[in-house]
């Protein structure tokens, strides 16, 4: 009777190592004595050692049905559904905004042409901080990086001409996601669309904002609170709405490796499950709709390693610590944008491959849902030529590169499923270190994330000025004259003035009577500490401005101001 | 008139460039300094000088952010010098304690200074003490000083502050045993931050507990507080026991603090001069050269070697 | 005890821009280079950067922005600047800062634009070579 470990008969291993041993100690030697390597070590970009060569030795212990399963089943490591790719492509969703309403639905309207297959909404600053385009702190910033939205006026233009019961729209909105998801749900009813149906995100991950993307309004308290109150809401009255988009991406682009990217955004989730369960759900009844956006960095492997290891760890963490029941609350969903760092200002054009290879690794992941950047990325915002590419890119692997015809097909690659095992091993130490700490929100005030963060940053930073790591076009192959084939878009300064002039003109016209009730009541409710959502809903209808309801939230939960850590 | 009278005459004034200027020369040492703070030195005295201390993390610039929005509240100027480490290994400093004040850069009733300490030993707390009196000069009620109380010489400066305030949070890593053993003997207060922390009684009773084994402190008893820096809770109890703090020293600990304080100063300031002079004169003759190759060939020690140098000055 | 001056600088975010990786780490990389660094945090308004480097007699400031907000902001800082008799400040910035702008961020006084992929070496050397000299 043969020994088997794993998948592998234990005779026809110890075969492999001894070749595989030879291999090492008289082929390779006599190679690399007239060739040496190019290094002496070699490493992912996380720092996980990289082997000459994987054998079945790497992966003796996995076990086929435990580790890896079956597209659609737990624990999902080859792919969230049965089918994947060959039933239904990702969603090919464009994160798109800038100027006012009326500019960026012409861009939604040009992308859906093009053969989006979902909105995705980029607010501008004042927004996305709960400022109105006409307060001080707006001056200079209204749709310079994403669209001005102080009214449901703005959201009616936005969408104007868009049936919301035709697409599913993603909103990158965190400190007043309440606001926007309260818009959406009042041009929903108003196109008649039953509130059941209404089918998109809001991003509405307040955590990762006091360690990466830094759009902090609230303390950390009330800033969970009110992203719980959205999770809560839906959960009840909006089954179709993802509440929340619990994020990775910021963290990467702030400085972090795959590991901390991959270990920081499931500390998040589990913060997330925890205060909803504290609420008095059940973890069935809104975990399925949870959601997770990821980066997709240079390293191409270890990515796919990522989200393979990131479906499966989630998996795990859902049915052992929170003993979920329905098959569903298992699943990650993710959405996944190529890296904007990894994009350069120099030969932008060079930023094409880079995507290119970037969303491949997300396809070859198992994504749900993809953004990919556009060459112009660390130029300017996106013109319309260059996003066109971008979503081409897409397009591209999609119909012509065969890859999607079958699912998970680096599933059994030696390194590819020994990387999986190794980010999962090492996602899952920081997960037991912050757990130690006593949770998320402990290590968000020693700075444990921002010192992994900037640490991780800085050594980056290191390697490429030290030339340890070559970045094409800047740190090597540069050149005197650079190429862009493309006018930069430029948001109009007039933008502001037209902005601010209309939203004057709304405040005179409207109800301030209602205003003004409306606010009063929301004040109530916020220091009684109610799910805000119903009133907001009620607020925006009656066209009170993103500003007014974020400036009544300031006063009864204060305002944050970082802690720094360099 | 010149730089250093204008200098003077605009920190009296509570002209912002002026101080800023005046600071600098003082962090600098340059020999500008001393003459400023001379001329200074007769307006000085009135600002009531609280000394915030405490690990990293315990919330003192937070807590330091909410005094001054009270004290401004009630018609009070405030100065602010945030001190922090310079690294040993670089020479340079990351400075980065007020941003949780920035609000209050564009006050015109507030002014902050960051310094770093520059690896001067014994040096920092005489420059803080000089920038401390030209906060005062410049007609500053209260003035903060904050420093991180880890090492000897954080210590020392704290001493140039009337009341001195130690910053703790519990569950921060370290029990409170681990802290230095010097910061527990300064406090005056003791504030307790993050009260809303389930162990922050344990925190607080550790605390009475370490002050009641210290008997030789006499006079005042120093208070344990909590507080949620965060939310601004406890503030106002903080500043009335810093009110009690002042009244108490008024009653005549002030004077003996202050005559101490004021000999210690004389002595260290006629230390340094005399040290200085010698050294210069040693180095203009060629001499301090001579000896110190001396004392690397091991032909004398550093000691003999000043006695000798003495004798001869003594001489001549 | 000796006369030690240090050069100071301040590391600023003026607007709403929140990306704050590039700034650490130029802030990281001077106090590396023996250097006294002030960082303002995020979301300065004009009047707070100029006035913190005032109280701070800084010899350098250090604007970085991502937003596209430079056109509004950086005109309000320098004209700040001059006003309150600080022309003598080195003044750079960084961050996403189209071409086609940077000769009239200069003209206002702006010494140098660095954009992304700038070497911390080059920063540093910069600073070192230009900050205001102190007599």
């Amino acid at each position: 009777m043969e020994a088997l470990i794993g998948m592998f008969d234990e005779r026809e291993l110890q075969k492999i190592k001894k070749e595989r041993q030879r291999w090492e100690t008289t082929k390779v030697p006599n190679w690399t004595e007239r060739h040496p390597e190019r290094k002496n070590e070699f490493s992912t970009l996380s720092g996980i050692s990289t082997k000459r060569l994987y054998t079945p030795e790497n992966v003796k212990r996995l076990d086929y049905l435990k580790d890896l399963g079956f597209p659609g089943e737990h624990p999902f490591t080859r792919g969230l559904h049965a089918t994947m790719y060959r039933g239904r492509l990702w969603t090919m969703r464009q994160f798109s905004g800038f100027g006012t309403a009326e500019q960026t639905n012409q861009r939604f309207k040009y992308l859906l042409k093009e053969g989006e297959t979902g909105l995705s909404i980029a607010f501008d600053y004042p927004t996305i901080m709960g400022y109105d385009s006409d307060q001080s702190m707006a001056t200079g910033e209204v749709g310079q990086c994403g669209v001005a939205v102080s009214s449901l006026k703005d959201m009616e233009t936005l969408f104007d001409g868009i049936p919301l019961d035709k697409v599913s729209t993603s909103m990158t909105i965190n400190g007043p996601a309440a606001m926007l998801l309260a818009m959406y749900v009042a041009i929903g009813d108003r196109q008649g669309v039953p509130r059941e149906k209404l089918d998109g995100t809001t991003q509405n991950d307040n955590l990762k904002e006091f360690f990466a993307q830094k759009l902090c309004i609230f303390p950390p308290k009330p800033a969970l609170k009110l992203s719980t109150d959205i999770i809560e809401y839906c959960a009840r009255h909006l089954p179709s709405w993802n509440p929340i988009s619990i994020s990775g991406y910021h963290i990467r682009e702030a400085g972090s490796n795959a590991v901390q990217e991959l270990a920081f955004t499931l500390a998040d989730g589990i913060a997330y499950v925890e205060s909803t369960l504290e609420r008095g759900l059940k973890v069935d009844e809104f975990a399925p709709r949870l959601s997770f956006f990821f980066a997709s960095h240079n390293d191409f492997f270890e990515e796919i390693a990522k989200f393979r290891a990131a479906r499966r760890l989630w998996a795990k963490i859902i049915k052992e610590r929170f003993n979920a029941q329905n098959p569903r609350s298992l699943w990650m969903r993710m959405h996944v944008q190529t890296s904007g760092c990894t994009l350069t200002a120099q030969q932008p054009t060079n930023n094409i491959m880079r995507v290119a290879f970037q969303s491949l690794a997300a396809v070859l992941g198992g994504t749900q849902s993809l953004h990919t950047n556009s060459f112009d990325e660390a130029l300017a915002l996106p013109c319309e030529d260059a996003v066109r590419v971008a979503l081409r890119t897409q397009q591209i692997i999609a119909y012509e590169s065969g890859v999607t015809d079958t699912i998970d097909p680096l599933g059994g690659s030696y390194y590819v499923e020994c990387l999986t095992n190794e980010m999962e091993e090492r996602a899952m130490r920081y997960i037991d270190r912050i757990d130690a700490m006593g949770g998320v929100a402990s290590a968000i005030e020693s700075g444990f994330f921002q010192k992994e963060i900037a640490d991780s940053a800085y050594k980056y930073q290191k390697e490429i000025e030290l030339k340890q790591r070559t970045l094409v076009g800047v740190n090597d192959y540069t050149v005197e004259k650079d190429w862009v084939p493309v006018e930069l878009l430029r948001v109009h300064p007039k933008v502001e003035e037209e902005q601010v002039a209309r939203l004057q003109k709304m405040k005179k016209e409207r109800d301030n009577r209602k205003v003004k009730e409306v606010l009063d009541k929301l004040h109530d409710e916020a220091d009684k500490d109610r799910n805000l959502m119903p009133t907001i809903i009620e607020a925006v209808k009656a066209y009170v401005t993103i500003g007014e309801i974020t400036d009544v939230l300031r006063a009864v939960f204060g305002e944050y101001r970082e802690l720094i850590v360099v | 008139m010149g730089q250093i009278e204008q200098l003077a005459k605009g920190v009296l004034q509570g002209n912002r460039r002026s101080i800023a200027k005046t600071i600098t020369l003082i962090e600098n040492n340059e020999p500008e300094a001393q003459k400023i703070v001379s001329m200074l030195f007769q307006k000085t005295g009135k600002a009531h000088v609280i000394g915030v201390t405490g690990p990293t993390g315990s919330g003192k610039s937070t807590l330091i952010e909410k005094m001054i929005r009270e004290l401004r509240k009630r018609g009070k100027t405030v100065g602010v010098v945030a001190v922090d480490p310079t690294s040993p290994f670089t020479g340079g400093a990351f400075l980065g304690d007020r941003v949780r004040m920035q609000e209050h850069s564009t006050d015109e009733g507030v002014f902050i200074r960051s310094m770093a300490n520059r690896n001067a030993p014994g040096g920092l707390a005489k420059a803080t003490k000089d920038v401390i009196r030209v906060l005062d000069a410049s007609g500053k009620d209260i003035v903060i000083v904050e420093t991180v109380g880890a090492g000897q010489s954080e210590v020392e400066i704290v001493k140039v502050a009337h009341t001195i305030v130690v910053v703790l949070a519990p569950g921060l890593g370290d029990d409170i045993q681990a802290i230095k053993a010097g910061i527990m003997e300064i406090g005056d207060i003791f504030a307790v931050n993050k009260a809303d922390r389930q162990n922050a009684n344990k925190a607080i009773s550790d605390i009475q507990a370490m002050l009641e084994m210290n008997t030789e402190k006499t006079g005042w008893k120093p208070s344990v507080l909590k507080i949620t820096a965060l939310t601004g809770e406890g503030i106002a109890e903080l500043l009335a026991i810093i009110k009690e703090h002042k009244q108490y020293l008024k009653m005549g600990a002030l004077e003996a603090n202050r005559k101490e304080k004021a000999e210690t100063e004389l002595s260290e300031a006629i230390k340094q001069k005399i040290a200085e002079s010698i050294i210069e004169d040693l180095k203009r003759k060629g001499e301090w050269e001579k000896i110190t190759e001396k004392i690397l060939t091991r032909e004398i020690d550093p000691y003999s070697a000043a006695d000798m140098l003495l004798k001869k000055k003594k001489r001549n | 005890m000796i006369v030690q001056r240090k050069i100071r600088v301040l590391i600023a975010k003026p607007g709403l821009d929140s990306h704050d990786r590039g700034a650490k780490i130029v802030a990281r990389a001077l106090r590396d280079a023996g250097m006294e660094v002030i960082y303002t945090g995020l979301r300065q308004t004009p009047e707070q950067i100029v006035e913190t480097a005032l109280q701070e007699d800084v010899d350098v400031i250090g604007l970085s922005i991502l937003s596209g907000a430079h056109t509004t902001l950086f005109p309000k800082i320098m004209k700040s600047l001059k006003g309150k008799g600080m022309s003598d400040v080195l003044v750079f910035a960084g961050g996403i800062i189209p071409q086609e702008d940077v000769l009239a961020l200069k003209k206002i006084g702006i010494k140098e634009i660095f954009g992304p992929g700038t070497p911390t070496g080059v920063l540093v050397e910069f600073v070192q070579e230009n900050a205001r000299k102190k007599e």
